[in-house]
């Protein structure tokens, strides 16, 4: 098993601006690692220096404890799946899938072996002898995707696979990947845009910005604890809602816009040791306020409702408040008109504060709503 | 973040790279480049040097440059009556066959661009030119244009009109060739503009359509813009093609009556392979180039901006 | 019933011009089958086929060898230039190196130097080298093409990059990706190409002028000079019988590669 581990590796073009800037990370062995990212934001550029398609101008990549910085692609060990697929179109389902063994000197019957062996796990049997063009969307990803496995690489990366494909079929194609990358423990680096895909696949993610990393960790506790404003927005579906907020060190509140005051403990006053924060709650923690949710650490305010989104499990609220857009999510249906005044609560707990010159968070919510299944027995 | 900071020290297997090795690419890529260069440097490059070198020299039959003569051969060409019918030659040559030639194309793609039954044998006869050779050509033109048994005259005489000695008559020969040239080249022009017309999306005529736009107006606006780049493109080679026209000029009338046909290639060849004089036959040579060259560029320069590129 | 007027009026269009510019092909046919006699009244059809006149051009002249001649030359340059043309076209689309555009600007300014400019001390080359009467020395100088270069390469860069990359990480040899796919994959664009040279070889005149000065390896379009120049005035009917022969096989392909050569051709034209 080979881990991939990447020092201080910058990517430029020009010598002048950098499109990644000192990443180091390390990806273990039959991790399953997501890039997730804007676009632009330099992800396919670090998943093709890995691949050994692009250049690394600094910085040195290892994999397998080998340095490999200058190692022809079919050198590494590799396999990738590309967002088109780069599917041979001249070439039938089966000749897709086992042209990278010829050159494998794999033996013919292995191939055949192989080949049908992956296929019948794709459910690809049936179409060996068609053409790309003969076949749909997901039957193409499901070819790119056995031609990756069938040559039994220890790493595989996936360049934004599942893209092209409509939503249902994104859906089971992720939980599809996910259990072949389980059952072969392969070690998967996955690019995407998508951060549902992300939350969803990865055990662990990266997310980058700009070509620098913002966070790096299991998608859950970058979900609870966003190391910044960027990421606070990026995962997260509906985004987090962002305001700036100001805290008054002499009465230990917090204040925004005028409209939500929050007691603070001194001693995170303390800690924060800045008065100037953005302050950021995800959606659902925005709640209805009653009489009960009227304990300490809460504040109540009420908001003017300019749009609603009934999905049927959940309701999204939205209103205009501190300059932007925000949202609330509330299980079950909800009958509220649009211009309906709707009173919210929030907890001192469930928020997270930004330090704002610097977006860095200085301030995890420490409410999160973490089940936990013991001893059921029905 | 934490990852990078707990990174056991890999052991790294660091040779250092050679250049040997950093510079695969371009060996790989001189070896799939070298064929074409070696045969460019030997047929092209070269022989274009060395023609420059001659037009300097008086030359013997062998071609060996002996004697050093400056800019003599070039004086002498200036001053030679017979180069100056030439270069009239050329040039009335190029105005009668280019512009009516890729008009006529033009005409034939447009009108087979139509979708109707049986188009196809249509657009096959109008291709068809492309296929007969310059020889081939030439020698069927050269009975039409036959002074007694020509198709030409035939229908002339039968009309109650007057023969005609087309290849003859130093008045008529230039045109009797431009008509044969004309005819030669429909073929290719034609099929180049058929396809450039069939690349234009079909949507928009569709949308013009919608708008109750007429065909002249589709035509002015839809269909010579779009096919603009592809009718530069035809018209530049048309243009090159003009220059060197040889074959015809060799089958029906060997540069006469009285030099009226003696295009520049064809006096290049007299002069180098009949007269063996390379020294002014390269002078020529360089001359030809030079206005290649010049049309190219030309071309390039007004044409570029009128053209429309999608 | 506007419709149908129209489609009449676009059918008569049609037919007159196909007329005017196919007659000159039709009537060398026509002739070929004529005697002497029947040429003179100035018939347009012949009462019956002769066949005398294609016997007659095949023994004055041999017809048969030149044929050959032309097969093989244009055959070689065929191949000669889609070698050599695909190998250029796969370096400038698929290796990357320092100095590519530059290298592809020079390739494309060849094309502005006309071959005729060229043509004297090419001609005392393949006589320095003895290719005079040699097939080597009619074909080996047109194996390198710039617009063949040019127009393969517009094919290639339709190629998607990922198709490339795909096979490097899979361990593909650049000579094989090139063989297994992008020849396959531009399959279209060869067979363009190829008849293209195929047609502007079977057709070349000057340069098989200037170097064959026997029968040895001398073309079809040398051939209808001779025969011209043999026949002159007297029969025509032989002439053109020779022309016929020459224009079939060019005709043949014409029609069969019209299609290739009209898409092909037109995209090479842009850009």
């Amino acid at each position: 098993m080979k881990d991939v581990e990447l020092t201080h590796l910058s990517k430029s073009y020009d010598m002048q601006t950098e499109v990644l800037s000192d990443i180091s990370v390390s990806i273990h062995a039959g991790e399953f690692f997501v890039l997730v990212g804007p676009s632009g934001c330099g992800k396919s550029t670090m998943l093709r220096m890995i691949a050994g398609l692009e250049d690394i101008t600094e910085g040195t990549l290892t994999i397998g404890q080998k340095k490999v910085n200058d190692l022809h692609p079919s050198k590494r060990d590799i396999s990738m799946v590309f967002q088109n697929y780069a599917l041979y179109p001249h070439l039938s389902v089966e000749e897709n899938i086992v042209f990278g063994l010829s050159v494998k000197k794999v033996p013919k019957t292995q191939r055949k072996k192989r080949c049908h062996r992956v296929a019948k796990m794709l459910g690809l049997t049936d179409y060996l002898n068609r053409k790309p063009r003969q076949l749909s969307g997901g039957q193409r990803q499901r070819v790119a995707l056995a031609r990756a496995i069938v040559n039994e690489s220890p790493i595989c990366l996936m360049d934004e696979p599942l893209s092209n494909l409509d939503a249902k079929l994104r859906a089971q194609m992720r939980s599809e990947i996910k259990q072949i990358q389980r059952q072969l423990n392969i070690t998967m680096i996955y690019v995407t845009h998508d951060q549902v895909e992300a939350m969803t696949m990865g055990d662990r993610i990266m997310i980058l910005n700009e070509g620098k990393i913002q966070q790096v960790g299991p998608p859950i506790d970058v979900y609870n604890a966003p190391a910044n404003e960027f990421v606070a927005k990026f995962i997260g579906s509906p985004p987090m809602n962002l305001a700036k907020a100001t805290i008054y060190p002499d009465n230990q509140t917090l204040s925004v816009v005028g409209r939500i005051h929050l007691q603070l403990p001194p001693e995170d006053i303390q800690r924060m040791g800045t008065k100037e924060v953005t302050i950021g709650i995800r959606p659902e923690h925005l709640q209805l306020a009653t009489s009960e949710s009227q304990q300490p650490g809460s504040s109540k305010f009420e908001v003017k409702v300019s749009h609603v989104e009934v999905l049927g499990n959940e309701t999204l609220l939205n209103f205009e408040f501190a300059e932007g857009n925000w949202q609330a999510k509330w299980n079950g249906q909800w009958r509220v008109n649009v211009g309906d005044i709707v009173p919210l609560s929030l907890h001192y707990s469930a928020i997270c504060l930004f330090d704002t010159t610097t977006g860095n968070m200085i301030k995890q919510p420490t409410q999160n709503e973490q089940h936990l299944i013991q001893g059921v027995s029905i | 973040m934490k990852d990078s900071l707990e990174m056991e020290q890999p052991i790294l297997t660091d040779q250092p790279l050679s250049w040997w090795k950093k510079s695969l690419n371009i060996r790989t890529a001189c070896l799939y480049l070298l064929p074409s260069f070696f045969l460019f440097a030997v047929f092209l490059f070269y022989p274009m040097a060395k023609t420059v070198y001659l037009s300097f020299f008086l030359t013997d039959q062998q071609g060996i440059a002996n004697v050093f003569v400056g800019l003599e051969n070039y004086q002498y060409l200036l001053q030679s009556e017979s180069f100056r019918k030439s270069i009239k030659a050329t040039i009335l040559f190029v105005l009668y066959t280019v512009p009516t030639g890729v008009m006529i194309a033009l005409a034939l793609a447009l009108l087979t661009n139509e979708k109707v039954k049986g188009i196809g044998i249509f657009r096959t006869m109008y291709a068809s030119t492309m296929g007969v050779s310059v020889a081939a050509s030439s020698v069927v033109w050269l009975f039409l244009f036959h002074p007694s048994i020509g198709f030409f005259n035939k229908i002339i005489t039968a009309i109650g009109g007057e023969s005609v000695s087309w290849l003859l008559d130093p008045s008529w020969a230039l045109v009797s060739i431009s008509v044969t040239t004309i005819w030669m080249n429909i073929g290719f022009s034609f099929l180049i503009l058929l396809g450039g017309l069939q690349n234009i999306d079909e949507q928009l005529y569709e949308s013009a359509k919608i708008d109750g736009a007429s065909y002249l107006y589709k035509l002015r606006r839809i269909t010579i813009p779009m096919l603009s780049p592809t009718l530069f493109f035809v018209l530049t080679v048309s243009l090159i093609n003009a220059f060197q026209t040889f074959g015809q000029v060799d089958i029906l009338t060997q540069g006469g009556p009285s030099e009226s046909t003696n295009v520049i290639v064809y006096s290049i060849y007299r002069e180098a392979f009949v007269n063996y004089q390379f020294g002014t036959a390269s002078a020529q040579s360089v001359f030809l180039f030079l206005c290649i060259l010049i049309v190219t560029i030309m071309q390039f320069k007004f044409g570029e901006k009128k053209v429309h590129y999608q | 019933m506007n419709g149908l007027l129209k489609k009449i009026a676009l059918y008569l269009v049609l037919t007159i011009t196909a007329f005017v510019v196919f007659f000159p092909i039709l009537y060398a046919f026509l002739i070929s089958f004529m005697t002497g006699g029947e040429l003179l009244q100035g018939n347009l059809f012949s009462k019956s086929f002769h066949l005398e006149n294609y016997q007659k051009a095949f023994e004055r002249l041999p017809l048969a060898h030149y044929l050959m001649n032309s097969f093989i030359i244009s055959l070689s340059v065929m191949i000669g230039q889609l070698v050599v043309s695909s190998m250029a076209a796969y370096a400038f689309v698929f290796i990357p190196f320092k100095g590519r555009d530059a290298i592809f600007f020079l390739f494309i300014s060849t094309m502005m130097i006309p071959w005729e400019a060229t043509m004297i001390p090419n001609f005392i080359t393949i006589q320095q080298l003895d290719w005079i009467n040699t097939y080597q020395g009619l074909t080996i100088p047109f194996f390198a093409m710039a617009f063949g270069t040019f127009l393969l390469r517009q094919h290639f860069k339709t190629i998607p990059k990922e198709l490339d990359e795909a096979a490097q990480v899979a361990g593909i040899s650049r000579f094989k990706f090139f063989v297994k796919i992008v020849v396959p994959y531009c399959k279209n664009s060869l067979i363009t190409l190829g008849a293209y040279s195929f047609l502007t070889t079977w057709n070349m005149y000057l340069w098989p002028l200037l170097v064959t000065n026997n029968d040895s390896v001398r073309t079809v379009q040398i051939g209808l000079k001779q025969l011209r120049t043999q026949e002159l005035a007297t029969d025509w009917g032989v002439v053109m019988a020779g022309v016929v022969v020459v224009i079939i096989p060019t005709l043949v392909l014409l029609f069969i590669g019209q299609k290739y050569l009209q898409k092909g051709l037109a995209q090479g034209a842009l850009k």
